[in-house]
């Protein structure tokens, strides 16, 4: 199969991430908002371990698609 | 009444991305979809990582979230046997013995494989049986999705069912096979990462570990067992009355663990067909061995949370829903705990998840629907020799009409609840025969079509002649759901304990009616015939070229012994 699944899943969690740390800091002062998870501010750390895991898997999907490229 | 979850904006736009992704990859793969092999089988080119996770994905559906969320708040850890006694072995066997001859054979499908090995009677009622099941489950899963969101949400439900048929319709009618499959693996990571927070407050609150099992302990005792009964696995199993499973050991051994778990991970082709994309017969026997590792840890993420719940609930500080009859909804625990925990951002990712594994119960089973009905019923008895463009065009319709069917069964299980999980529960009984005698098609080459087919009836028939006879213990014989149907001469501690009986009568009997209608019967294939379908006419696979590392057997061991270590921890 021609499409490399590495793009799509990169693609989403790059993007979630962004959105949930993005918000994660928006929201990070509200004390009341994240009472509910017991002080921990959810969205931030849910969505730096996204980020991270997205730019990871965009970064093995580039180095195969270069390593197809030079066979 | 208010709605159970408040959704914020930014929910939303993480579920519009989240369906926009879905829909996306199906596009992707569309120009792709040439043959009826690309579209029905995923052209057998993926690698093996993927095939595996979509291995376990494809059963991993909201559903089982749902349920196994349940069982750990209901049961506690025992609900672990589902996966390292009930799943791994199985899936073990699959990747080391089995896979070979689904794989190296010519076969497309698992009932394919039947008409290969045994007769064309044989495949023809696996095959319809196979396609009714797997229209139900996938209504299963469209009603469950909509009276859900319904619940929590107040979504209208028909407007639920017709948007998440037709996502899913979009999406396997773009990319076919392939298309579930790149779905599913998405779904698994969304899963883990959408479920993982709620494992790690949920415990925090609960006081750690040691706390959740002080607090369990409690409940251990207030329910009249031992301490230690909802945190262990097999100390408690001795006999059925002293574990909240009201199972015994032999029964979880050989009801669970081999004839039920054997049964599914075995011959069902909505798992199988997920390892038969595989791009290699490494790559094929390597799927069920990869997606085990993550089987192995999922209890940590489902089971846990629910035994979290139960201890929050007795501590006070998790109010868990109440039926009418005043004892605890235990399928509500997840759903609960998302809205307990779960401030707005991380709310939507939860519930992207759950959506997703909804929406995957329905395209694995479609898929799975579209190719046996293509090529088993189709191409077999109505339309045989035509181009493959023609096929392919069928595999399409089949995909379209099996999603029109599944909005069909869904208004039938709202409906009928009773009536589908009384179905569903007869087609869990279904795989136990049929693991009788593939098993014995495969490492016994003298085992004739007709001592398959009636085997494969009689063990249908042993199995709920058992369930018309017997009932759990405090059930309404009145409710044929539950049993004793024709009439009760025996009572069982727990449902549990009745399927697992049934379910070990059903291999059992299907066994021996095989074996003596085979010694009664001629065989009619030669050893020519049935070269690469049984174990001791196929030449042994050696794999040179693989490093020793990435041998299945190597797999295999580490994880077995994960497994054994895991069990040994929470013995």
């Amino acid at each position: 199969m021609q499409l490399d699944i590495k793009i799509p899943i990169g693609l989403l969690f790059t993007i979630f991430g962004l959105i949930l740390s993005v918000y994660g800091l928006i929201t990070g002062s509200e004390t009341a908002f994240y009472a509910k998870s017991l002080g921990y501010n959810v969205n931030l750390w849910t969505g730096v371990v996204m980020l991270l895991f997205g730019v990871f898997m965009l970064y093995l999907a580039r180095k195969d698609a270069k390593a197809l490229k030079s066979k | 009444m208010p709605n159970l979850l408040t959704l914020g904006g930014i929910d939303y736009v993480i579920i519009f991305i989240y369906f926009l992704f879905v829909i996306g990859i199906g596009w992707a793969l569309k120009r792709y979809m040439s043959s009826s092999k690309a579209f029905l089988e995923a052209g057998r080119s993926l690698p093996a990582w993927v095939t595996g996770l979509a291995f376990i994905s494809a059963n991993l559906g909201a559903l089982e979230v749902i349920g196994m969320s349940a069982s750990g708040a209901q049961y506690g850890m025992a609900t672990t046997h589902f996966y390292w006694i009930g799943a791994i072995p199985a899936m073990i066997f699959l990747g080391l013995f089995m896979m070979p001859f689904y794989y190296g054979s010519k076969a497309r499908s698992v009932p394919e494989y039947l008409k290969l090995r045994f007769d064309e009677k044989t495949r023809g009622l696996n095959a319809i049986a196979f396609a009714v099941m797997t229209i139900l489950a996938s209504g299963i899963s469209m009603y469950a999705l909509a009276a859900l969101m319904e619940k929590l949400l107040h979504w209208p439900f028909d407007a639920s069912v017709l948007v998440s048929a037709g996502i899913v319709l979009a999406y396997t009618l773009l990319g076919g096979l392939s298309s579930a499959i790149y779905n599913e693996v998405l779904q698994f990571f969304i899963i883990v990462i959408g479920l993982f927070p709620l494992v790690f407050l949920s415990l925090k609150d609960a006081g750690g570990w040691t706390g959740m099992t002080e607090t369990l302990n409690q409940v251990s005792t207030s329910n009249g067992f031992q301490t230690g009964a909802w945190t262990t696995m097999w100390s408690h199993t001795g006999t059925a009355a002293a574990n909240p499973m009201g199972v015994e050991w032999f029964g979880i051994f050989m009801g669970l663990g081999f004839v039920l778990g054997f049964g599914y991970w075995c011959t069902n082709f909505l798992v199988v067909q997920r390892a038969m994309a595989a791009n290699s017969m490494t790559a094929a026997r390597k799927t069920p061995l990869i997606g085990a590792v993550p089987k192995i840890l999922l209890p940590f993420l489902v089971i846990v949370p629910g035994m979290a719940a139960m201890a929050l609930a007795s501590k006070g500080t998790l109010s868990l829903e109440m039926m009418p009859n005043g004892s605890p909804n235990y399928n509500s625990v997840i759903t609960s705990m998302l809205g307990h925990y779960y401030p707005s951002g991380i709310l939507g990712l939860g519930l992207c998840a759950l959506l997703a594994s909804f929406m995957s119960g329905m395209a694995g089973n479609v898929s799975a629907f579209n190719t046996v009905w293509t090529y088993d019923l189709y191409q077999s008895y109505i339309k045989p020799n035509q181009s493959d463009k023609h096929y392919l065009n069928v595999g399409r319709l089949a995909t379209i009409v099996g999603i029109i069917l599944s909005i069909g069964a869904a208004y039938l299980a709202k409906q009928f609840g009773n009536i589908m999980d009384f179905l569903q529960m007869i087609f869990a009984m279904v795989n136990a025969p049929l693991f009788a005698i593939m098993f014995l098609g495969m490492f016994w080459k003298r085992t004739t079509g007709h001592g398959a087919f009636w085997g494969l009836l009689l063990g249908i028939s042993c199995a709920l002649i058992h369930h018309g006879l017997t009932i759990p213990m405090g059930a309404d014989p009145s409710e044929i759901i539950k049993g004793g149907w024709i009439s009760v001469i025996h009572t069982y501690p727990s449902s549990m304990a009745q399927n697992f009986w049934g379910a070990i009568i059903g291999w059992t009997s299907g066994t021996v009616c095989t074996l003596i209608i085979t010694y009664l019967t001629k065989q009619q294939k030669s050893n020519e015939d049935l070269k690469g379908l049984v174990y001791s006419l196929t030449p042994r696979i050696i794999e040179k070229d693989d490093k020793w590392y990435n041998r299945p057997i190597v797999l295999a061991c580490f994880v077995a012994a994960l497994t054994l270590v895991l069990s040994i921890i929470f013995w």
